[in-house]
């Protein structure tokens, strides 16, 4: 038994210093090596996929042509890439070189069906929907999906300079009347094209100026008439909303046309661009036109527009819930298991700065939850979009760099879902009330606003002020203000744009953690 | 850094009950301190006050002139075996040791030395969910020595051991203060740490009851008395007594003398011609010495229990 003092110890071991590095390096170390983690983790990625490609199987669609079953014509698509409604009746002549159209717009009527009242017959009305639109363009070919600019008069939504399907440029507002014309002149030179509204014919301003890259030299130039079906929503008996659109045209009165530069003389061209045929091979809701010294009567059916639906490439994400809660359940234990152990004491004895501590732990468990996220859309994205195709599926086409945003945000939606579930489990120190916080507060919210159980304007507030407002990343469809759509949770449009919803969910996250670690450091442990 | 603990006037409070209550001791290196007193005495808060796990109401407690939450490469300052319990069950033995050894910047061949040092053998690989009770302890010192620290605290070490487990611990402990270190072991059986404490902090009711060398506790507990061994009991209590020493009897042929020095019994015993087969200087056990300081300790928890009793009751 020695009593001395004698020599201090001295340690031969080189030891580092408790570097951010070391402590990230540990909980990884601690993640990996209890096996079940990571086969939860690996769980969810493949329930992800699963529900994905499942439900991505399940999904066919086909046209008929006549009696027989065929393939569905494939989607035109714009300039951008993006899936185009491009039907409307186009009265035209040829342009060579730079040259103009001037028309004054006297009259725009129209006829809407309602839903039957008396079954079995039709309930048409007379009206103009919001976003019905008449009015001059150039136009690359009579191809559907072609460059095009126009400058227009609508429903609802006063003049318009439209062009490429998604730009859209307001400009005055009002009706067109007998009392109240508009003149409308649309000018190219070249690639540029300048659009120009006026109330008499005298006083010009212009709407707008766009550019069409590698416009060729002949194109056609004239007037168009279109109009999109009528929008209904109605609220059905479990809550759930369904939406219907109806047919609806609009005629449009064109007078004192005039046309300038490279423009031959001769017959107006027709064409009802875009239209369908019916089992007799005759087109269905065919347009019009009249021309009655010099008064030209057009009437158009269809859009000129960005196209909503259709199959989205997150549709196959319809299991990133089910992942979610995996990845909340291992997220909440991977820490609440320390304090049900007292392995906490031992991680802050390694750590004593705790604050640290929490956050190589939440560093960690982000990273393996991105990753599995990551690993998830990565598979069930582009492999769901491929079955939904191969079953006869329109799926709206989307830039790459619009659908690595929808991978990479389903990834971090994994990781900012981790860390708050993390930090519930060290607030509350116990696995359930954690687990069950977190489903609650990332996605139940989201569960009630897109299965419609409560009521829109609540749905629209729960996405925005939420974590589960994150679930925004997965919209590849934006919201176009110039297409009259079902913008609702419920139909996969998010209150919030991508960015704006992950940063709301990282936001949360962070707030999280920050209570945590205050707790953490007030705490005994 | 100096290996030493200094814990002054550590005071805390969990509610109505005061769980430490002015603790102050010191710990110095080259010699395993014992650190005992029955159960609920505060050891283990003290212990975690010290690690920088439980914040004290008042006082502080400093390892090597610092306090603990301030050390930059805590392992390779201090080791600690607070709960051998605390593992995940899923995980391996030697994967608890390899993530603690990644948080210092250790490697793993550090984690094969240690568990090899504790005789972990081949269940290093195993789940720790499987251990007996004696290997997790084996694991807790493990992980207390990974960084090779010049401070040790052992909170209850020989819990779970077998025999030859205890005669391990005690024989790694003393080699572990022979290297200049300073080890702070608690326990509640004194017995445990016979032969191995060098000094002794005995705590009761939060706050040190005797801070002291084995040697001189026992020498204290002994108090000076004498045992006589004799076949003629009656006479040497009386040729004792009347030289003014206080005798008892604690046997049929044997007594325990208080008040003269052992030679002056042989004197005062060969004078009077009583015959005697020995006569030895008393030694008590750590045991009885522990048990003389903490019986009032352990009284007046009785009674303070008694009294929460009644008012809880009202």
């Amino acid at each position: 038994m020695s009593t001395g003092t004698g020599t201090p110890y001295r340690s031969s071991l080189r030891t580092g210093r408790d570097g951010f590095i070391h402590l990230l390096r540990a909980e990884w170390t601690k993640f990996r090596t209890v096996r079940g983690w990571v086969l939860a983790l690996g769980a969810a990625v493949l329930v992800t996929v699963l529900l994905g490609v499942l439900l991505a199987a399940g999904s066919h669609t086909s046209c008929s042509k006549g009696p027989v079953e065929a393939p569905c014509p494939p989607l035109p698509t714009g300039p951008g890439g993006e899936a185009v409604e491009d039907k409307f009746y186009f009265v035209y002549r040829p342009l060579t070189g730079d040259g103009s159209i001037t028309v004054r717009v006297t009259s725009m009527t129209g006829r809407i069906r309602l839903p039957d009242e008396t079954p079995g017959v039709r309930n048409v009305v007379p009206g103009v929907v919001p976003w019905a639109k008449a009015g001059v363009i150039v136009k690359e070919s009579g191809e559907q999906g072609s460059p095009y600019a126009a400058v227009m008069v609508t429903g609802e939504h006063g003049v318009r300079m439209q062009h490429n399907f998604t730009h859209d440029t307001a400009g005055r507002p009002g009706k067109v009347s007998g009392k109240s014309p508009r003149w409308l002149r649309l000018t190219r030179a070249g690639e540029t094209l300048t659009g120009y509204e006026s109330a008499d014919g005298v006083n010009w301003a212009v709407v707008g100026t766009v550019r069409l890259a590698r416009l060729p030299d002949t194109v056609r130039i004239g007037m168009f008439a279109a109009s999109p079906g009528d929008l209904t929503v109605t609220r059905g008996g479990l809550g759930g909303l369904s939406a219907a659109v109806r047919f609806a045209e609009v005629t449009a009165v064109f007078d004192r046309v005039g046309l300038g530069g490279g423009v031959p003389g001769g017959a107006w061209n027709r064409q009802d661009v875009g239209v369908t045929t019916g089992f007799d091979g005759s087109p269905h809701h065919p347009g019009g036109f009249v021309e009655s010294g010099g008064t030209f009567t057009v009437t158009g059916v269809g859009d000129v527009a960005p196209r909503a639906d259709g199959s989205k490439i997150e549709l196959p994400l319809t299991g990133t819930m089910t992942g979610l809660i995996v990845v909340i359940v291992v997220a909440v234990t991977s820490v609440t298991d320390e304090y049900r152990r007292g392995l906490i004491r031992t991680t802050l004895l390694a750590s004593p700065r705790r604050g640290r501590a929490l956050a190589a732990k939440a560093a960690v468990i982000g990273a393996v939850a991105f990753a599995a996220g990551l690993a998830a859309a990565g598979i069930v994205v582009p492999l769901g979009v491929r079955i939904l195709r191969a079953g006869g599926n329109d799926v709206l086409p989307v830039a790459a760099l619009t659908e690595l945003r929808v991978i990479i945000g389903t990834a971090a939606l994994f990781a900012a879902t981790a860390v708050i579930s993390l930090a519930f489990g060290a607030l509350f120190r116990r696995g359930v009330a954690a687990v069950v916080t977190a489903v609650t507060v990332v996605v139940l919210p989201h569960i009630l606003a897109t299965t419609s159980v409560v009521p829109e304007g609540l749905s629209q507030w729960l996405l925005r002020v939420t974590p589960a407002a994150g679930f925004a990343v997965q919209q590849s469809i934006p919201e176009y203000p110039q297409v009259i759509g079902h913008y609702a949770p419920a139909a996969g449009y998010y209150p919030l744009a991508p960015w704006a919803g992950a940063a709301v969910l990282c936001g949360y996250a962070v707030l999280a953690l920050g209570l945590a670690v205050l707790l953490l450091r007030r705490r005994d442990a | 850094m100096e290996a030493t603990i200094e814990v002054a006037g550590l005071r805390k409070r969990f509610g109505k009950i005061l769980a430490l209550d002015g603790m102050t001791f010191t710990v110095r290196p080259g010699q395993v301190t014992g650190f005992v007193g029955p159960n609920g005495a505060g050891k283990s808060t003290t212990m975690r006050v010290v690690l920088g796990l439980d914040a004290a109401d008042e006082g502080s407690a400093l390892v090597g002139g610092r306090p603990y939450r301030s050390l930059r490469n805590p392992l390779g300052r201090v080791g600690a075996l607070l709960d051998a319990g605390a593992l995940q069950p899923g995980r391996t033995g030697r994967d608890h040791l390899l993530w603690l050894a990644h948080s210092q910047g250790l490697t793993a061949r550090r984690v094969d030395e240690v568990a090899e040092l504790v005789g972990l053998g081949p269940a290093a690989r195993r789940r720790a969910g499987g251990y007996s009770l004696g290997m997790r302890q084996r694991l807790g010192v493990a992980a207390a020595l990974l960084g090779d620290p010049p401070v040790l605290i052992l909170d209850e070490p020989f819990n779970g051991l077998d025999p030859e487990g205890i005669v391990w611990m005690r024989g790694l402990l003393r080699s572990l203060a022979a290297e200049g270190r300073a080890v702070l072991v608690s326990s509640h059986l004194m017995g445990e740490l016979q032969d191995t404490a060098g000094h002794l902090v005995v705590v009761g009711r939060g706050r040190v009851v005797a801070d002291t060398g084995v040697e001189d506790l026992i020498a204290a507990a002994s108090g000076g008395r004498v045992e006589v061994r004799t076949t003629a009991r009656p006479e040497a209590m009386a040729a004792l007594a009347t030289a003014g020493a206080t005798v008892a009897a604690t046997g049929r042929d044997t007594l325990v003398v208080s008040g003269p020095a052992a030679e002056r019994v042989v004197a005062l015993l060969t004078a009077e011609a009583v015959p005697f087969s020995g006569v030895a200087a008393h030694r008590a056990t750590l045991e009885e010495a522990y048990m003389d300081l903490t019986r009032d300790a352990v009284e007046f928890r009785a009674d303070e229990g008694a009294v929460a009793g009644r008012e809880a009751a009202q």
